[in-house]
This record gives structure tokens, C-alpha cells and sequence, in this order.
């Protein structure tokens, strides 16, 4: 009984082995999408692997990607985070070592993004975070040099808190603004603290500075006391299954004051769970789905007659994400983990669908533009763009 | 002046909803000196049932409070039967992990149905009446208003009814009680179901005060009734609805004077000192063990 016992543990190392061992040189490119399917944040999951699963079905259509002169196809492996940085960790690991990933795509949410990055810098594979916009995901948290394996496709936060505090000063002409934000998070910790300083060096004020953690349903006490400091605006840089509890609460409480956000409202979501409470509010993210280019309209079709929706940010930046890996893969000719990596960072701008990237010298991050978008008749709709 | 006043009502509400759920903990205690793990995804059934109810059956407030409670009964008294029974007799460590396991399976049966968070309709008209700067909305009245009312019920249905009688007794002594002819599991099925029913109604309560709801929401209101109901007591009924406010007063308080990161860690400190002080909670008596 027990040496069968032993035999079948033996029998499937083996196996686990064997089929590890085919990876390498195969005759697929294998590449890992690590995504938020379930957890707190399962719409921003769910968008991430239909775009990861779009992309790789058009270059799939399209014979593959040509490397020297064979074309390979591209084989996706997508994996569960569950809303959790330890398993972001795992799913890292387990892409690397056991399904022998290529490049890595996701984790989305920095909280995640940043665990995730550690393994892909550690074990040298490179990985793009499509939405992460805290600075320290690409950063080395000891050194805070640049992480070598590790980019994104996104703007980061410094950019984007600054636009929103520019924003609410110049074309909102507020100056009393409170904030809410969760600090258990590392985006919405990051972005509050950007746009305090941008907002008070500009001539603003920040009332008041109040904060929560992660999971929290009731914000009364808090948005008492934003109501006591008076506020003209009430900045909530949180995820979009919080806001809605949070601008209810506040108007249950006699705040009348309007809200503004940051890219984590960009989900349909977000409105379906606000019914009309948000409507006429602000929020900066990254590309908007109805004034856009001849490229991001073709994503946009090709995207809505599949699944039946409009694209939002976290799609488009995780097609963005593919289409800058398959650029490098293609200019790297072959698949080692290594000249990817190397190819990713000779990029020097990159068309998406999100806009005109630009990558500096030796840092993952790149330079582009922000849009504000309205939350109109329960839609978002472009307002105004903001440039770097 | 105005500020304490607001976040008082604040409390209040967050309060009432504590002890309702604390209920359920301290009445299952009471009868079978066991806790009820399970209480908690209860009380997040009784919200997706809530939004069931009004999402897909259109009902209003009433019928749909009515059905949530229901049916978190009927599931109480199910798991009671299935999973609580066969192990009466077994050590308690046993029981416990089970409703630990019936806790985990409600949440993960809820989120294989539905994995995003959903929304629950606004199924009261929202009114706001300002005093003095003071805001008081419709659903806060409510919320404190049918708290107390379905508490002082509980409290008439324990002192005063025939049933409520049979469960003191079964309280008192689970040997003697039996042999009395009073019918024992009905009597504890009976409890199941008034104890969960009310956390179905905290359930609809919460997801209308704060209406995005997911299969996780009860973890941690789960835990802190559970809090509340020792605070108070565990197994006093009267014990589990001062805890409930106990504890609501307490996280409002320090995330009013306080940053509100200090929170939960003040708040649990304070009940840590309460408990050295007075470790049978609030209310609750010592049961010397007869040697």
C-alpha cells in the first residue's frame, strides 16, 4: 500500500518533469497572464484575460509569430491570483518554473503587481504589469534602481496625481479638496499622497486626509469629519467596488459636494454599482473609448463583437501589453527569456491602442498621455486629455 | 456639538447591526455551548437573498425582508440537522471546525454562483431630515428602528413564551431537561432559526446601508458580532445587543478623534482590557465547574 502510495508521488514528479522539460525549445511561445479573476476586484481580472485571450487569438489567425523562418504559434497560460499578493507571488513561480512561461503579462492592481515583480526580476523573466501605476512596481525596493525584467504599460501615478490635482484646480476651480483613500493599498496610498503634494503646491488645500483599510464597508466616521473640514471636492482614489459605497454613504450624510477620481474608477462596473450616484463626476485614466484613433477603434470593434462590451482600460492596456511583448519577441528572433528582455528594453516608442508610449533608457516605465473622462447617462465620456 | 451627535447616530447604526448578528452567536451558544462559525456567511446569504429578492423577484422592503429571513432560517436549520447534529456528542473542537467548514462552503458556493460584487436596489424611498446640521437619513431610522423592534421581540419570545421557557431550561441543564418531556431538538432547531433569521435580517439591513455586497462580507462583521456577543457575554441575550453597541460606539469613536487607521487595533485593545477585567463579558455569570 505504501510503496504504491510512493510509486504514484514518483510517477507524477516525473510527470510534472516531463512536461516541464518540453517548454523551452517547443514549438509554441508560452506566455503567462497573471489576473484578478476572483477577489475583490474580479471585474478588472475578468477584462484582462479577454483582451490577453483576443490578442493571442489574432496572432494565433495570423499564423503565429515569425521567428527567423519559422512561424510559431502562441500558447497562452493563464493563472488565478485570487485577489491575493501571496498567490500573485505563486502564480509567478508557477508560470516560471513549471509552465516555462516566455514573458509574464499582469498582475493588474500594484498591491499584486508589486509581489509578482519581485519574482520575475529575481528569476529573470520578463514581466509587464498592463495597469499597475504605483512607481514601486518597477522599482527596486531595496535600492529603488530601476528593476531590470519588470515594465508596464501604463502611465504611473506621480503623472497621474498630478494631473488630477491640476485638474481640480484649473477647470474645476476647487480648492479645498479631502481626500479618502485606503492605506492598506499601495495605489490608492500612492496616488492620495501625489496629489496632496502636487494640489498644496499649486495653491489648493487638503482639509482633510482620511484613510481606511482594504475591505472596510462603513466610511460614516470618516466622511463626518470630511463634512466638519468643510471641502469643495472629495478626491476617492479607490477601487471601483468601494466608490460607490463611499459617494452613498457621503450623500446619506449631507455632503453634497461633488467627487473625482483616478484610472481605478474605469470600470463598467463602477457604474452598475453606483446606479445614478455618480453621475456629472471626473476621473483621469487611460484611453477613452469613444474619441479615439483609427487603431483603437479596430480594437474596439474587433473587441465589442466578441464579448459584447466596450473595452475598458485594463483591456486596452493588456492588448497594449501583448502587442509590445510580440514586438519584442519578434525583434528578439528567438525564444530565450534573456534576448526578450533585452529586446523589450531597446524599445523606443510603441503605437497602442492606449495612445503613443515612449520608453526612456534603462527604465520600464513609459511617458504618455492621460484623458479625464465624465460619467455621463451611466457612460464614460472624453473631457480632456492631459499630456506629460 | 453637531459632529458627536452625527457620528452618534453613526454608531447607532452600526451598533444595531452588530447585535443583531451577535444574536445568533449568543443564542446558539446559550443552548448548545457551541459557536456557531457559520452565523457570519449566514448573514451574507441573508444579503444575496435580499438582492435576489428585490433584483430578480421585484419584491419591496417588506417581502423581501421576509424572504431573507426565511430562507436563512430554513438554511440554519438545515445546516443544524446535517452538520451540527451528528456531532453533538463529539468533542467540541469537532463542531467547531465543522461550522468553520459550513462558513467556507457558503462563501465559496456563493462566489462559484456570483463572482463579482453585486448591487442591491435602494428598496426604501431615500429621505434625508437635517437638525441643526445633523443629517438623519430614512435608512438610518430604519435600521435602528427594526433592530430594536425585532430585539425586544426576541427578548419577549425568550421570557415569556412557552418555547422561550424550553430553551432557558435547555440552557440550564441539557441531562435533566430531556427526561421533563420537553422535545429537545425541536426546541434547538427553533432557536437555529430565530438566531439565523435575524442574521438574514442584519444581512438585509447591512446590504441596504451599504449596498455592495460579496461573498466575503461576512468574515469580518462575522467576526466582530462574534466579539460583541463575548463582550456582552456569550450565551446572555441582553448581553450580545449592549455588546453590539459596545463595540459599534467604540471603532466610531476612535475613527472620529483618532486617525482611523488606529481603528480596529484601539478597539480590539479595548475590548482585550474589558475582557481581563470582566472575563465572563459584561453580563455573564461565572458557571463554577461542579467537580
Amino acid at each position: 500500500m505504501k510503496k504504491s502510495c510512493f510509486l504514484f508521488v514518483a510517477l507524477m514528479f516525473l510527470g510534472f518533469m516531463v512536461t516541464g522539460c518540453g517548454g523551452g525549445g517547443g514549438n509554441t511561445i508560452r506566455i503567462g497572464v497573471i489576473a484578478e479573476l476572483t477577489g475583490d476586484v474580479p471585474a478588472v481580472g475578468a477584462s484582462c484575460k479577454n483582451a490577453a485571450e483576443m490578442a493571442v487569438k489574432e496572432i494565433n489567425d495570423a499564423g503565429g509569430l515569425q521567428l527567423g523562418d519559422k512561424k510559431y504559434k502562441v500558447e497562452l497560460f493563464i493563472e488565478d491570483n485570487a485577489g491575493k499578493a501571496d498567490q500573485s507571488a505563486s502564480a509567478a513561480q508557477k508560470l516560471i518554473t513549471q509552465q516555462k512561461v516566455l514573458a509574464i503579462i499582469g498582475p493588474n492592481a500594484s498591491r499584486y503587481a508589486i509581489p509578482a515583480s519581485e519574482i520575475a526580476e529575481s528569476s529573470r523573466v520578463a514581466l509587464i504589469s498592463p495597469w499597475s501605476t504605483t512607481p514601486k512596481t518597477t522599482l527596486d525596493a531595496k535600492s529603488g534602481a530601476p528593476k531590470k525584467y519588470v515594465f508596464r504599460a501604463c502611465f504611473i501615478d506621480p503623472f497621474q496625481g498630478r494631473v488630477v490635482a491640476k485638474f481640480t484646480l484649473d477647470n474645476l476651480n476647487l480648492k479645498k479638496a479631502a481626500v479618502l483613500y485606503d492605506v492598506a493599498s499601495e495605489y490608492n496610498k500612492g496616488i492620495a499622497e501625489f496629489f496632496k503634494e502636487t494640489y498644496e503646491k499649486n495653491g489648493g488645500k487638503v482639509v482633510a486626509f482620511e484613510t481606511y483599510t482594504t475591505n472596510d464597508k462603513d466610511f460614516s466616521a470618516q466622511l463626518t469629519k470630511i463634512k466638519r473640514a468643510r471641502p469643495e471636492v472629495i478626491f476617492l482614489p479607490n477601487y471601483y467596488s468601494e466608490v460607490p459605497l463611499q459617494i452613498q454613504q457621503a450623500k446619506r450624510l449631507g455632503i453634497s459636494v461633488p467627487f473625482i477620481g483616478s484610472d481605478s474608477w474605469g470600470s463598467e462596473e463602477m457604474v452598475k454599482l453606483c446606479g445614478t450616484d455618480c453621475e456629472g463626476y471626473y476621473f483621469s485614466t487611460h484611453y477613452a473609448a469613444d474619441a479615439a484613433t483609427p487603431v483603437t477603434i479596430k480594437f474596439i470593434d474587433s473587441y465589442k463583437a466578441r464579448y459584447g462590451a466596450t473595452p475598458d482600460d485594463v483591456a486596452a492596456l493588456t492588448y497594449d501589453s501583448f502587442g509590445l511583448l510580440f514586438q519584442a519577441i519578434r525583434s528578439a528572433g528567438k525564444m530565450d527569456r534573456q534576448a526578450v528582455r533585452d529586446a523589450l528594453a531597446r524599445i523606443p516608442k510603441y503605437e497602442g491602442v492606449t495612445g503613443l508610449m515612449q520608453f526612456q533608457e534603462g527604465s520600464g516605465d513609459p511617458i504618455k498621455s492621460a484623458v479625464i473622462l465624465k460619467i455621463k447617462d451611466g457612460k464614460f465620456v472624453w473631457f480632456a486629455n492631459a499630456n506629460p | 456639538m453637531t459632529y458627536l451627535l452625527q457620528q452618534a447616530l453613526n454608531a447607532l447604526q452600526l451598533g444595531s447591526i452588530y447585535a443583531l448578528i451577535a444574536l445568533g452567536y449568543t443564542m446558539v451558544y446559550g443552548i448548545l455551548t457551541m459557536i456557531n462559525f457559520a452565523h457570519g456567511d449566514l448573514f451574507m446569504v441573508g444579503a444575496f437573498l435580499c438582492f435576489v429578492a428585490a433584483t430578480y423577484l421585484k419584491l419591496s422592503f417588506v417581502p423581501s425582508l421576509l424572504l431573507s429571513m426565511a430562507g436563512v432560517a430554513l438554511l440554519g436549520v438545515v445546516i443544524e440537522k446535517w452538520a451540527y447534529k451528528p456531532l453533538r456528542q463529539a468533542p467540541r473542537v469537532s463542531a467547531i471546525i465543522t461550522a468553520l467548514g459550513v462558513g467556507i462552503f457558503l462563501e465559496n458556493f456563493t462566489l462559484a454562483l456570483c463572482p463579482y460584487p453585486k448591487h442591491i436596489p435602494p428598496l426604501i424611498a431615500h429621505e434625508m431630515w437635517s437638525f441643526g446640521g445633523v443629517s438623519i437619513s430614512s435608512l438610518q431610522i430604519l435600521i435602528i428602528l427594526l433592530s430594536i423592534l425585532l430585539m425586544i421581540l426576541l427578548d419577549f419570545i425568550v421570557r415569556r413564551t412557552m418555547v422561550g421557557m424550553a430553551m432557558r431550561a435547555i440552557s440550564w441543564d441539557k441531562t435533566i431537561v430531556p427526561l421533563m418531556g420537553v422535545p429537545v431538538d425541536r426546541v434547538i432547531s427553533i432557536t437555529f432559526a430565530i438566531g439565523t433569521s435575524l442574521g438574514g435580517a442584519a444581512g438585509v439591513m447591512y446590504g441596504l446601508a451599504y449596498p455592495v455586497i460579496d461573498p466575503y462580507m461576512g468574515i469580518m462583521v462575522g467576526w466582530k458580532a462574534f466579539i460583541s456577543a463575548v463582550v456582552g457575554g456569550i450565551g446572555n441575550i441582553r448581553g450580545a445587543m449592549i455588546g453590539g453597541f459596545i463595540l459599534g460606539g467604540v471603532e466610531i469613536l476612535v475613527a472620529a478623534f483618532l486617525p482611523s487607521t488606529y481603528r480596529d487595533f484601539v478597539a480590539f485593545a479595548f475590548l482585550l482590557v474589558l475582557l481581563i477585567f470582566r472575563p465572563y463579558g459584561i453580563l455573564g455569570k461565572p458557571h463554577p465547574q461542579k467537580v
